[in-house]
């Protein structure tokens, strides 16, 4: 066993330089916005404030109206997520599981559909959502988000593992697929659910080029939108931008952390086999 | 494993709730106007609209702010998802492009039955702009126009007691101010802003646009001599070559004496005054634009900003109501307190405080001389390729006629369709006068 | 088969289509139907004047991709993009590699801790951070430039200068996404059987010889599926420069996507930015293939 003293200071060196690389932006993200206003462009640059001072949190809240934008980025993100888990989950397992003519074929079309970047669809989508009449409306910006090709891979991918024998079983005893799917397949690919959950929340909280088209109406804005907004606008006023970034970041940062164990885990269950 | 799925309804439906109920419940018959300002006006109008408000209950202004960056494309985004606010403040140089696509009111019937506002109360120039094909599509709110911004005391120390007023004497003047140290650039004109080569353009005498806004005039001799001088300033160190996102805070370099000099708009006047140290306050004036040959042909831009309202307007009675009061003199009067904004209204310049300060005056004597854009609903794009052609010869080496040859291709290819729907229009009319003979 | 068993399967196969069924209309009908007709508006020279009437419009055959061919801006774009994801991917797939390496080595404890640190920039919001690099970037009074200082190197204008804005931005995209790519490296490197090592070692490999000779072809899978992803997502790079520098300066970030969303969403050239989105389709697709091929060709012995 080759594992010499120096060796591992310059591993645990290596990896606590790592770690502050990949934190620092994050910190001083923070530390800026507690910042007194014109404090954290100077030189030379500081990493800490003098004097720490909350006005830029409750000028975010009260001016910049964040709170209007927190709750439109919540309710959007949960029901997309909601609905997702619902509608991908179905899918994934009757592809996994369930025989059906035009299985095969339909699961090759969407396959393809994951080559072709989401882009190519806006335009027409957003003259879609038009004749819709869902421009400028929550239903809007989640509709599109609501099935996923990806979503309904990861699924599957889970599902295949599920024994047959056990559905047939259930079969047997008259379960309609309805109640299989409910009883049997959901708690026993659970923890790919909550991969899948904490993917569609992170990225629809996350999700700004679509918003950014769909919402013209301020009070509907999600928190990047309404980011990039202020950004225009306040570029001179580093620390109050600051402070409007910690508040986007910060609950899904708490998200993930809360159950970073099964993102984490179903990320990396899914790639071994892929 | 249900606990994430849980929680996650959960919260789905106390945020639900919560999301209800932040939503203002509206009094019964309350009318909820909804405006979109960009910029500084914006910030200020809400103001003005709670004495709207006050004098008119049952009716509330929601006041939506978009910076100006992005204004354009949210507002045409807006009209084609059929999502127009009721009234917005409208750049005068759009209202033939919106006009165009028909997303406006004309207001002409409204204007007739005013008492408050008349054509005759705003200046002719301004009032024109608001004009397509013989309707009226939007009421001036506010006039804009570039002049120069510059240090008076670093000017002073060059030896320039009064600003230059012909091109060779504002040369003279930015060499004088570089090679005595006096600033480290004489004049900031930011590389992606597209009124300061343009108006260069007008004070040579170029139409932009020819034959009736059908092709690029860019490559004529006046456009070319307007840009050589332009270009000039760069090549020859008296203006960085940088855009206005890499200027962290251009007040701070203005005191710092980074750049003696600036060509902006009046915005700048309440803006200069609130973040430059006090120590400056004395040290800055305004002064018109030079011109080529003098003072007559020192033309700027004849800007501001109009009221319109929108086709799709459910409430066109009330939003008139609301820009009938931000029409009024002393309102117009307020809100240039608030926002540095000149009155479009001809009579609400006769507030002393208004005639009184010296860099309102200058803005007076500069709207004497002002030149619109062409009305053609292109126009926005059009400008913007002037000034990435602007940065194609400043910051990328190119000769100065091959890239006013290639702007006048890239106009000529935006105005094809242009061109194409005018021919049609006129070919309908003769086959239609045919018809009636 | 009985009776019963043709009616379960009758039963079966009605609950498959029912099951996929609000996936596939809402896929269909929200994906796939616009795709159609995106391409279908590539033909046309579909603008502003067309969406207050559509008899505005036109059939132009090819006429948007010969204007796309004929414009700078679109090779400028082009080149950006492959730029970005020639650049940047591998970029990195490198440091995810390596941070997976340092995160699995045996000799760790805290395992956990580092990975859920590395995997933090990943969780962030784009928008959010790109405004925080901004302001780390900053000439005079970014964090970067004040550390560059220590080194003795100049003051770089990192989004001012055309020559260093891109690199700016990869380097901004590689610290955000290395996170994702070293999840599926650790799993990728969990899952090589110890016995391969110990072979490795009874044979007197040192450990780069064990790097080179056991965990790199193994690895070689995982490699080709992350590199593929990366390259994917790179390809539509468009937050980072809208946010950050406007895609300048002098269009040196100008991306596909970002001149997409200015032609059609600024500008209501649809029919032009149609023609985009479709060149963006062949440029994923084809380099997808390619990367196919090339992982065949190697997995060949």
């Amino acid at each position: 066993m080759r594992r010499g003293g120096p060796g591992r200071v310059l591993l645990y060196l290596a990896l606590l330089a790592g770690a502050a690389l990949a934190l620092l932006p994050m910190v001083w993200m923070i530390s800026a916005s507690l910042m007194k206003p014109g404090e954290a462009m100077t030189y030379p640059p500081k990493l800490f404030p003098d004097e720490v001072t909350f006005e830029h949190y409750r000028s975010v809240f009260t001016t910049l109206n964040m709170r209007r934008y927190l709750l439109n980025s919540a309710l959007i993100a949960f029901t997309a997520t909601a609905v997702s888990l619902v509608v991908n989950s179905m899918a994934g397992y009757a592809f996994a599981k369930l025989r059906f003519r035009g299985r095969d074929g339909a699961f090759r079309v969407l396959g393809a559909g994951l080559v072709i970047p989401a882009q190519v669809a806006m335009l027409p989508l957003f003259l879609l959502m038009k004749q819709l009449g869902l421009v400028n409306t929550y239903w809007g910006v989640m509709i599109p988000v609501f099935a996923s090709i990806f979503g309904i891979f990861l699924i599957r991918q889970y599902a295949t593992a599920i024994p047959d024998d056990l559905l047939d079983a259930a079969r047997v005893d008259g379960a309609s697929e309805l109640r299989i799917y409910r009883s049997i397949v959901l708690p026993v690919i659970a923890p790919i659910l909550a991969t899948l959950a904490i993917w569609t929340f992170l990225t629809t909280w996350n999700d700004f080029m679509w918003p950014l088209i769909v919402l013209s109406d301020e009070a509907k804005y999600t928190l990047p939108v309404a980011l990039a907004n202020l950004s225009g606008e306040h570029v001179q006023d580093t620390e109050l931008m600051m402070a409007g970034s910690v508040v986007t970041v910060v609950p899904v940062l708490l998200a993930f952390l809360a159950l970073q164990r099964y993102y984490m885990r179903g990320i990396m269950a899914g790639s071994v086999k892929g | 494993m249900t606990a994430p799925r849980g929680a996650a309804a959960a919260l789905l439906a106390a945020c639900a709730a919560a999301a209800l109920g932040g939503c203002s419940r509206p009094e019964a018959g309350a009318v909820t106007l909804r405006f979109w300002g960009m910029g500084r006006e914006g910030e200020v109008v809400a103001e003005l609209a709670r004495h709207f408000e006050r004098e008119n209950p049952g009716v509330r202004v929601r006041v939506q702010q978009i910076p100006w960056t992005a204004a354009h494309e949210k507002l045409l985004t807006a009209h084609v998802g059929d999502a127009t606010p009721d009234i917005a403040q409208l750049g005068n140089t759009w209202i033939p492009e919106f006009s165009a696509l028909d997303a406006l009111l004309p207001l002409d019937s409204f204007v007739t039955a005013s008492r408050t506002i008349a054509p005759e109360g705003y200046f002719p120039g301004i009032w024109k702009t608001n004009v397509v094909d013989g309707a009226l599509y939007g009421v001036p709110w506010y006039v804009d126009t570039r002049v120069v911004f510059y240090r008076s005391d670093l000017l002073d120390r060059a030896g320039y007691r009064e600003f230059p007023r012909t091109w060779a004497e504002w040369r003279a003047a930015m060499e004088r101010i570089k090679s005595e140290g006096l600033a480290r650039y004489a004049i900031l004109l930011p590389t992606n802003e597209w009124p300061q080569p343009v108006i260069l353009g007008l004070q040579a005498g170029s139409p932009l646009l020819r034959e009736g806004g059908r092709y690029g005039a860019f490559s004529g001799p006046e456009f070319t001599r307007a840009f050589e001088f332009y270009a000039g300033l760069f090549r020859d160190g008296l203006a960085p070559s940088v855009t206005s996102n890499q200027i962290a805070n251009i007040y701070q370099e203005f005191a710092a004496g980074t750049y003696a000099m600036l060509i902006t708009g009046p915005w700048n006047i309440g803006e200069f005054r609130r973040r430059l140290p006090a120590r400056m306050q004395d040290k800055w004036a305004t002064a018109p634009v030079p011109g080529p040959d003098g003072p007559a042909s020192g033309v700027s831009l004849a800007g501001g900003a109009s009221l319109v309202i929108f086709r799709r307007s459910e409430h066109a009675a009330e939003a008139w109501r609301f820009i009938e009061f931000l029409s009024r003199p002393e309102q117009q009067r307020e809100f240039w307190r608030l926002s540095g904004d000149l009155p479009a209204r001809v009579e609400a310049w006769g507030d002393s405080a208004l005639i009184g300060d010296a860099h309102a005056r200058t803005f007076w004597d500069q709207l004497q001389r002002v030149e619109p854009l062409p009305a053609v609903p292109e126009i926005e794009l059009i400008v913007t390729k002037v000034f990435e052609t602007g940065e194609k010869v400043v910051r990328g080496g190119t000769p100065v006629p091959r890239a006013l040859a290639d702007l006048d291709a890239d106009v000529d290819r935006i105005l094809e369709k242009r061109r194409w729907l005018l021919g049609r229009e006129r070919s309908e009319a003769g086959r239609q006068a045919a018809e009636a003979r | 088969m009985s009776d019963a068993g043709r009616t379960s399967e009758a039963a079966v196969s009605r609950a498959g289509w029912w099951f996929i069924a609000p996936a596939l209309l809402l896929i269909g009908a929200f994906f796939f139907l616009p795709v159609l007709a995106s391409f279908l508006l590539s033909v046309t020279d579909f603008d502003i004047y067309a969406v207050a009437d559509p008899a505005n419009a036109r059939f132009v055959g090819l006429r948007n991709y010969r204007g796309l061919v004929q414009n700078p801006v679109f090779w400028t774009a082009l080149r950006n993009t492959f730029y970005f994801a020639l650049v940047g991917g591998p970029l990195t797939v490198a440091v995810s590699l390596g941070a997976a390496l340092l995160v699995n080595a045996k000799a760790v404890r805290l395992k956990g801790l580092f990975r859920t640190i590395y995997f933090v920039p990943f969780v962030t919001t784009l928008v959010a951070v790109a405004i925080v690099w901004r302001y780390l970037y900053h000439p005079q009074y970014g964090l970067l430039n004040y550390a560059l200082g220590f080194l003795g190197i100049g003051p770089i204008d990192w989004l001012g200068d055309p020559r260093w804005a891109m690199p700016a931005i990869i380097l901004m995209a590689a610290w955000k996404n290395f996170g994702y790519n070293m999840l599926i490296f650790i799993a990728g490197l969990q899952s090589i059987p110890d016995e391969l090592y110990e072979a490795a070692d009874l044979d007197g490999a040192g450990p780069l010889r064990r790097f080179r000779h056991v965990t790199l072809p193994t690895l070689a899978p995982t490699f080709f599926f992350v590199g593929v992803v990366t390259m994917i997502g790179y390809f539509q790079l468009f937050a980072e420069p809208y946010v950050m520098t406007s895609g300048g300066p002098l269009r040196s970030t100008t991306s596909l996507v970002l001149f997409m969303y200015e032609e059609g969403f600024r500008w209501w050239r649809m029919g032009a930015a149609a023609a985009i989105a479709f060149v963006l389709f062949l440029v994923i697709f084809g380099w997808t293939l390619l990367q196919l091929r090339v992982e065949r060709r190697m997995q060949r012995p």
